[in-house]
């Protein structure tokens, strides 16, 4: 049945496409993020191939470079142009690299644009080696020597020496890389973990005589007895600062030698180094291997260099942290209240002023929560809890200032209308019969909640508390101002009394996101860490969100059957 | 008949003690969890009353009017006492930082220090390095302690008051000194004095400036500073300059900070100022006549930008310099401060850290006022003697003042907020330095005496601008995704769809901002004419393609489902995407000389910043589709059934049916879900925090950025100092966006109540 095109245009299908074209752009919008997101977060652990060429700019002397390609993008011809780039005549737009050239103590600068075209007898040597770095950021070059306690212990001579003589050295490389690796993690057990506990016990030590002395009962046995732990404490850590000594000249015994792309010989220390790998000569298991072992790093390591490498480790532990302390605060209160709308109160104006303030607490803008979480909790509540209860610290606060706790609550508060109206849908879902007939049989109301409605909704519950996780998880714009921090010293939760830290400020996924991505000093080098960070984030709140709504459908299911 | 049967329970014993005790435990646990979960229940009240209540909390010392009253001790009130020293009148009057120690200058030349509150004497110090009489007083400023005095002799004496401060056994002690920062010497002022009727005198970084008037004559010296490398001492030389006749006798001299300007004032209201840049060829500027009365006294404002010139009436006025386009200055009155007595304004004293100050007006009563929000705070009556001299403390919470009767009085001021007022937030302000008056927020600048600028409205302004954009794309997108999703799409389809897109809410929205500040906006710059041709273009392929589905064959036709076609527009758009993107660059090409972006800037005159509106348009409308799109779908799903059947059964088309019965039936509910996207709009913080500039311009252009109240709060609030003014604007704008949120979200609920009662009739 062909119609004309007046007649297809006043049946109003054209308006039914439109709107199935509105869906179809909704789905290829969600679908187009999620996918940049992914193909840029899990990209950036793949090892990738060291570039080596000629960078021959017309009217200029060639130089090498060495590099990765990070990005490739095309620019119109006149705006190079314009910029005094010699450009062919006749050319709309030309492509260029931008190389990831590191040896940042070599160059100054991370990245070079290079065009394509510029780029001559392009190779990629197997020799080439990358070396992630404590400092200075990564670095590529040749592989020319080994040095230990200034002295040189292996040469390899490019001309006359063989690819299995620079196996060799390699080997060599690695092993000594290997060595520093392990003596870095025991300097680290020692400076966090013992030295650490000491330092804390020191400061522990001077509350303790501060508020003896603020009790007005600092007495000279006493005194006496915070000394003589004070010597100890601080002899033993004489005993470790002379075991780190030791650690510390084993530790910068090895340097190697590379050659860079100008060619020049470089000394390293290989305690820098934190990796060392040659992408050109690996083989597809190899970089599989090595993608593995970054992405663990990712995942269990602490951040270097002001955050742009390493892990995110803090930031995960953060963020657990608070989102378990919030779910805590958040369920009873949560539950409670909807347990009132639905099972006690009375349907009137009450409860309907009641459901309006949770529709408005949900949409009150999560900022104002945590202007709100900073002037109540913190400067009203936290100032008022100091000087009762921490007096000794004083003048430093200690809950009068952003952290874990009030980021808890605050969170908390920002949740709770997640977990009412989840709840209460719940709730609302159990069939009247299966009340009253508890009710008929003669428990009471209490009764009837706690052993029948409540294990029945909790699955209800349940679906709430992740959904409020999820929102926490993902909240950011109030935690910056109370508690996050771009780099928290130790973890809220470690070894030392009362081993869980409530005053103490963390790292947060969302918040290391904002910060690295905006405020670091060098974002070219933190953007591929800020897509795996927002990757991770995006994949543990898609998966708590489908849990939640997983759960919600079974629950469906299951009243659906209880009502027949 | 038989013998009846009685049954005998005698297990069933309900009034056994156990029994009872165990009745007595359920009924009270029953009553406890009663008790407790309807404190739960009100606890959701208290819980939003409080963050309401608190804010307010925070907010409401900004309008609390300010007062004044005798300074109180442990002992009580403090009364007023005669003033310590001889019988010669009072040049200077100062108070020090603590508002414990005071300092009255006398025309002799004495410096006595004395406790404010009882006036008793703490030394007597004489100042002046000439044996000659004081002939005139100058004051560099009250927060410098530094003042001049000239001798008769032609010379000049520059000394500072100053207090030291110890704590000795944890007690403060302050003890007050005179330096002569310049040396023990008398400085000479220029040889052609003969006496010294008036003196200016201004104090800077690598110079002083004085300015002495001997009968109609001015005489400006230079002293020029040099540090010493060897003795860090600081040599001085100077230098003499006759200044032009003023067309007007002059009863005041002042010298602008820069000591660029000096400003003579005339007894008959005339206001002359004189540029002193090049010293050898000063120059006289038009006289302006600053009222038409006398002027009673004349003083500079914090800063020394703005004279502050009060008259016989009690009119105060503030005049600034203002360079116009030609670069030329003139002096400008800005805004005037009427008087509440019509007598006279006699003393303007400044305060020392705020742009504010005080006036005696008609002899016992003072008025406090704020320049830039261009308000009285204050107007009090102070006993019934004459205030002759007056000064306020450092902080602005105490003011000394000597009466005509040679008595002292110190008072106590609680005027913590000036600076806020309706006009300040929400009105153009002329502020220091500006041309014209303007809206703008500038809460702090490096120097002390920087005007802070809090006008809200280039906030307000902002949030609205993003959240019209991010509207103008989400609302299409999200309702009529909705009303294909709810009333055209397969069942089994929509079941996937919905929660899909409803993900997105979840979706953190650090991580959308991020996107848009990292990826997208510098990708909007690349192709900006490709955003503009796919946004022309995939709407037109949506429906060309649609048409020619029409006429394709059945079989190809029915191989899609009911209900499927969105499915299949999905690979068309991404296509059309894609295609638009070379064209995009032809284009280009064509009409905007290969670059869309450079022809902006370069043809347009339109600025253009990478981070723009367009920019947080499109990420948070991306936030915002979800929210509408979700709850304009159950509302268009929950329309009845009957209905839409009824109307397809008498031969409406299904879009008759969708835009003439179901649409009408849900339009409460989907302009309830628009308020809410609105609402999120508003308050989202992270997008625009990351997508824009967050410089807070006025200004529709989409291609620049602006700053939003709440990316404000977030940028604005952990450095802001406790209890300032700044930190209650900022809970300002917190309760702001509050009460926004809460009119738009309780209005939404409210019809989405009604809806549902509609529906549960139907």
């Amino acid at each position: 049945m062909n119609t004309s095109f007046n007649d297809w245009f006043r049946s109003g299908a054209p308006w039914v496409w439109l709107t199935g074209g509105a869906v179809a752009i909704n789905v290829i919008m969600v679908a187009g993020l999620l996918i940049l997101i992914a193909w840029r977060g899990l990209g950036h652990f793949w090892p990738a191939d060291i570039l080596q060429a000629h960078y021959q700019v017309p009217n200029s002397e060639a130089v090498r470079v060495i590099g990765e390609v990070a990005d490739t993008e095309r620019v119109p011809a006149e705006q190079l142009r314009q910029a005094g780039v010699p450009v062919p005549e006749g050319t709309e737009t030309m492509a260029r690299h931008l190389l990831k050239v590191g040896n940042r103590d070599v160059t100054g600068l991370d990245f070079q644009w290079a065009l394509k075209d510029n780029l001559e007898e392009v190779q990629y040597p197997e020799r080439l080696f990358a070396a992630e770095r404590r400092e200075w950021g990564n670095f590529y070059g040749y592989l020319r020597g080994l040095k230990q306690d200034g002295e040189e212990v292996a040469r390899f001579d490019p001309a006359t020496d063989d690819d299995a003589d620079y196996e060799q050295l390699w080997n060599d490389f690695l092993q000594r890389v290997e060595r520093a690796l392990s003596i870095h993690e025991q300097i680290k057990t020692i400076e966090k973990g013992d030295i650490g506990a000491i330092n804390y016990e020191l400061e522990r030590l001077r509350l303790k005589e501060r508020r003896h002395e603020l009790d007005g009962d600092l007495t000279p046995q006493v005194q006496a007895d915070i000394q003589s732990q004070r010597d100890e404490l601080n002899r033993r850590y004489e005993g470790l600062q002379g075991e780190l000594t030791e650690l510390y000249r084993a530790f910068n015994r090895d340097h190697y030698l590379a050659e860079v792309a100008n060619g020049r010989e470089m000394e390293i220390a290989v305690s820098h180094v934190v990796r060392a790998y040659r992408p050109n000569a690996m083989g597809m298991v190899d970089k599989a291997g090595h993608y593995l072992s970054k992405l663990w790093e990712f995942l269990s390591d602490e951040p270097r260099e002001a955050n742009t490498e390493g892990g995110v480790f803090p930031a995960i532990f953060g963020t657990v942290m608070m989102v378990l302390l919030m779910s805590i605060m958040v369920t009873p209160f949560g539950v409670i209240a909807a347990v009132y709308l639905r099972e006690y109160a009375r349907q009137g104006p009450l409860t309907r002023l009641i459901r309006i303030a949770v529709n408005n607490l949900a949409g009150v803008p999560s900022i104002v929560y945590g202007v709100f979480g900073l002037g109540f909790f913190i400067y009203f509540l936290g100032g008022t809890i100091d000087p009762l209860f921490f007096p000794e610290a004083l003048p430093s606060p200690t809950f009068g200032t952003p952290g874990l706790m009030w980021a808890s609550l605050t969170l908390a508060l920002l949740t709770v209308p997640v977990v009412i109206v989840a709840t209460e849908e719940g709730l609302a879902r159990i069939p009247r019969a299966v009340r009253e007939g508890s009710l008929a049989l003669g428990a009471t109301k209490a009764e009837t909640l706690w052993k029948v409605v409540l294990p029945m909704a909790s699955p209800a519950m349940m679906t709430g508390v992740i959904l409020a996780v999820a929102r926490a998880a993902g909240e950011v714009a109030p935690l910056m101002l109370v508690g996050v921090v771009k780099l928290a010293p130790s973890l809220p939760l470690d070894t030392n009394y009362p081993y869980i830290h409530l005053d103490q400020k963390f790292m947060h996924l969302g918040f290391h996101i904002y910060d690295v991505g905006f405020q670091s000093p060098n974002v070219e080098a933190a953007r591929p860490l800020v897509y795996a960070t927002a990757l991770l984030l995006v994949v543990v709140i898609a998966l708590l969100n489908l849990t939640a709504v997983a759960i919600r459908n079974r629950l469906r299911e299951k009243y659906k059957a209880l009502e027949h | 008949m038989n013998k009846p049967v009685t049954f005998s329970a005698p297990d069933l014993q309900f009034d056994t003690p156990a029994a009872a005790r165990l009745r007595r435990v359920r009924r009270f646990k029953d009553q406890l969890t009663t008790a407790s979960v309807g404190i739960g229940g009100v606890s959701v009240i208290i819980a939003i009353m409080l963050i309401f209540i608190y804010l307010l909390y925070e907010v409401l010392p900004l309008f609390e009017s300010a007062s004044i009253e005798p300074w109180q001790q442990q002992s009580g009130a403090v009364a007023a006492y005669a003033r310590p020293g001889d019988e010669a009148d009072t040049l200077y009057l100062g108070v020090e930082e603590q508002n414990e120690v005071a300092m009255r200058l006398d025309t002799e030349g004495q410096a006595y220090f004395f406790d404010v509150t009882s006036g008793e004497l703490i030394e007597q110090i004489e100042v002046g390095l000439s044996e000659a009489p004081v002939g005139a007083f100058a004051l560099n400023s009250d927060h410098s302690q530094l003042f001049a005095l000239g001798h008769a002799d032609g010379t000049l004496t520059v000394a500072k008051h100053h207090y030291k401060v110890t704590y000795p056994n944890d007690v403060r002690l302050i003890t007050p000194q005179l330096q002569y920062p310049y040396g023990e010497t008398a400085l000479a002022l220029s040889p052609a004095l003969s006496q010294i009727d008036q003196l200016a005198f201004r104090d800077g970084e690598e110079r002083m400036s004085a300015v002495a008037l001997d009968g109609k004559a001015l005489h400006l010296t230079r002293f020029s500073k040099e540090e010493n490398f060897i003795t860090e001492e600081i040599e001085i030389s100077s230098e003499h300059y006759a200044l032009p006749r003023l067309p007007h006798p002059v009863d005041k001299l002042l010298i602008s900070p820069d000591q660029r300007w000096l400003y003579a004032v005339g007894p008959q209201g005339q206001l002359t100022p004189v540029d002193l840049r090049d010293p050898q060829e000063p120059l006289l500027h038009a006289t302006e006549q600053a009222t038409t009365g006398r002027i009673a006294s004349v003083a500079f404002l914090l800063g020394g930008n703005s004279l502050l010139v009060g008259d016989d009436q009690g009119t105060v006025s503030q005049w600034f310099l203002v360079r116009d386009d030609s670069n030329e200055y003139h002096l400008q009155k800005i805004r005037s401060f009427d008087g509440t007595r019509g007598q006279p304004a006699s003393l303007i004293v400044p305060e020392q850290r705020r742009k504010g100050f005080v006036v005696a007006e008609g002899g016992h009563s003072v008025s406090f006022y704020n320049a830039t929000a261009h308000n009285k705070v204050l107007s009090a009556d102070l006993g019934s003697a004459t205030i002759t001299r007056m000064t306020i403390s450092p902080r602005a919470n105490g003011l000394l003042l000597e009466t005509d009767d040679h008595r002292m009085s110190f008072w106590r001021v609680n005027n913590e907020h000036p600076e806020v007022s309706w006009s300040a937030l929400w009105e153009k302000v002329w502020y220091e330095g500006y041309q014209e008056p303007e809206f703008v927020w500038q809460s702090s600048a490096s120097t002390n005496d920087f005007e802070p600028k809090y006008s809200l409205a280039p906030l307000a302004f902002g949030t609205l601008k993003a959240a019209f954009y991010a509207m103008l794309l989400a609302t299409p997108l999200a309702i009529a995704g909705a009303i294909y999703t709810a009333y055209f799409m397969a069942p089994g389809l929509r079941r996937k769809i919905k929660p899909f897109i409803e993900l997105m809410e979840a979706l953190p929205t650090v991580i959308l901002g991020f996107l848009a500040g990292l990826w997208l906006a510098p990708f909007v710059e690349d192709r900006l004419a490709s955003i503009f041709t796919i946004l022309l273009l995939v709407p037109v392929g949506i429906l060309v393609f649609a048409y020619l589905w029409s006429r394709a064959p059945k079989a190809l036709r029915w191989l899609v489902p009911d209900g499927w076609d969105a499915a299949l527009l999905i690979p068309v758009i991404v296509l059309l995407t894609l295609a638009c993107m070379p064209l995009a660059e032809q284009v280009e090409a064509l009409l905007f000389g290969g670059d869309m972006r450079t022809y902006i800037t370069n043809e347009l005159g339109i600025s253009f910043d990478q981070r723009n509106a367009l920019v947080v348009g499109l990420a948070m409308g991306f936030a915002v589709i979800p929210t509408i799109f979700s709850i304009t779908e159950d509302a268009i799903f929950s329309v009845p059934k009957h209905l839409s059947n009824g109307s397809l059964a008498l031969g409406a088309t299904p879009w008759q049916t969708l835009s003439r019965v179901v649409l009408p039936t849900a339009s409460p509910g989907i302009f309830s879900a628009v308020m809410i996207g609105m609402g999120r709009a508003v308050g989202e913080t992270m997008i625009v925090l990351m997508a824009t500039g967050n410089t807070p311009i006025m200004d529709v252009n989409i291609f620049e950025g602006m700053r939003t109240l709440a990316a404000n709060i977030a940028v604005e609030m952990p450095e802001s100092e406790v209890g300032s003014s700044h930190f209650r604007i900022l809970f300002l704008a917190a309760l702001v966006l509050f009460l926004f949120t809460f009119v738009v979200n309780t209005l939404a609920e409210l019809i989405r109540q009604r809806l549902r009662r509609k529906y549960g009739s139907l």
